[in-house]
């Protein structure tokens, strides 16, 4: 049997040990997404990728490509529930877009587009959470916070720093900065670390470049998410398993 | 939904019954008017609204109680009493409800003091603020409404038949919006047009 597998009813061919939101991703399909970036480990935690296979449901991140598997992806079904889910995360945060600088680069902003998000639906939870303007170059904006743990794995991943952490539970849960005082200036976290660009939303911001690229001319103003948003993860993602084909011989 | 033999000349109509026009209303609650004038900025597109619609309450008119409508636009978040009283109103008149830019649809801008506790600020705003004389004091005149303790999205407070979001939503999404629903179609916003700032 060839290593492929059905994905909305178009072939997506695989290498084992791909999981389903690899596979795709290096086909260019697009699998709503949040948490999952190419460079990480799968998190999983953000349950957007959620597909049906087989007529279960599964997160297409953490679930590994099989010949011969059947799944669904943009069906009505499941982008209803992907735009309950978005309703659920603007809610729990201050997601106020006309006021954040990420707007038109924001990748929960783009999803909520694509999946046709026209009001967040549910009462809003408006929490206090105070920014941290403490560090020279960088600005935490915690009220866009949407805990998907991208920061957490590059400062540790990457960086070697754990300047990030989720904290607290449930409606509780937070993230914060491994430092005494809690501040980001009291930390070695620089601007040139990966966790500093790899925030989907408008939580951690470099300072002084406010606006460089107008409103209008972002990139979600110029093409929708399923387009765009994923276009660099996919040619990463091609050129890593390239890469493993490659170390297998 | 809306009545499909007012939408434009049939042509089996009868020229002695002139298709009733759609009766419109519109408010700004606790938003800054960009939505109106963003409502304003289909220009010439106007004139062919007109041959649908009439406008009943709203800042075009003046007229400052609404009838019995077909559609209702509310602009603006609900942040004090009086703003109550209107969506209320709204509520009871218009068939349609239809939440127009991010205050309506989330509190929008006047929001981002719902962490905020109210009488710290009317402090700050009125009597402590840089600038201000001394003895400057608190405005309490009775024909103020109350303001409420936090700015709430207009869907918390009454039913809401559709959403517009947007800060404001660009004409030519307020018009794609309008006629579809006009036209009896579920209102349905592309990449381009769907936007939240």
């Amino acid at each position: 049997m060839n290593d492929s597998f059905l994905l909305d009813g178009e072939d997506i061919p695989f290498t084992p040990g791909q999981t389903v939101m690899q596979a795709a991703t290096a086909a260019g399909k697009y699998i709503p997404h949040l948490c999952w970036h190419p460079d990480f480990a799968a998190h999983g935690s953000c349950k957007l990728c959620t597909v049906k296979i087989g007529g279960r449901f599964a997160t297409a991140c953490t679930v590994r490509a099989s010949a011969g598997q059947e799944v669904e992806n943009r069906t009505e079904e499941l982008d209803a529930k992907r735009r309950t889910l978005l309703q659920l995360l603007f809610v729990e945060g201050n997601h106020f877009c006309p006021s954040c600088e990420k707007s038109g680069d924001c990748a929960l902003q783009a999803t909520a587009y694509e999946m046709g998000m026209l009001t967040p639906h549910f009462d809003h939870f408006y929490p206090d959470r105070p920014v941290d303007a403490s560090h020279p170059d960088v600005l935490l904006e915690f009220n866009r916070c949407i805990m998907c743990e991208l920061c957490v794995r590059a400062s540790r991943d990457v960086d070697g720093k754990n300047v990030f952490a989720l904290a607290g539970r449930g409606t509780k849960s937070h993230l914060i900065v491994n430092s005494e005082s809690g501040q980001l200036a009291d930390t070695d976290f620089a601007a040139t670390d990966r966790a500093a660009e790899v925030c989907p939303v408008g939580v951690i911001l470099k300072k002084r470049v406010g606006f460089a690229v107008p409103i209008g001319r972002r990139t979600y103003d110029l093409k929708p998410i399923s387009a765009a948003g994923t276009e660099g993860e996919r040619e990463d993602a091609a050129d890593k398993t390239a890469l493993r084909e490659k170390e297998a011989g | 939904m809306m009545d499909q033999q007012n939408l434009k000349d049939s042509p089996h109509a009868s020229p002695a019954a002139p298709p009733r026009k759609l009766k419109v209303a519109t408010v700004s609650l606790a938003g800054c008017f960009g939505c109106h004038m963003s409502f304003l900025d289909i220009d010439e597109r106007l004139l062919p609204l007109l041959e649908l619609v009439e406008f009943d309450r709203s800042p075009l008119t003046d007229i400052k109680h609404c009838g019995p409508c077909d559609i209702g636009l509310i602009e603006g978040g609900v942040c004090n009493a009086e703003n109550v009283h209107v969506l209320r109103e709204f509520r009871a008149n218009c068939k349609v409800l239809i939440a127009l830019g991010a205050c309506a649809v989330n509190g929008g801008l006047p929001a981002q003091r719902n962490h905020l506790e109210l009488a710290d600020i009317l402090q700050q705003v009125y009597r402590t603020g840089h600038g201000l004389a001394e003895g400057s004091a608190i405005p309490d005149d009775p024909e103020l409404p109350l303001p409420l303790n936090q700015v709430h999205p207009v869907h918390e407070v009454v039913k809401i038949d559709y959403f517009l979001p947007g800060c404001p939503p660009s004409g030519d999404a307020i018009w794609a919006f309008l006629t579809q629903l006009i036209e009896g179609k579920e209102p349905a916003l592309g990449h381009g047009l769907l936007h939240y700032d």
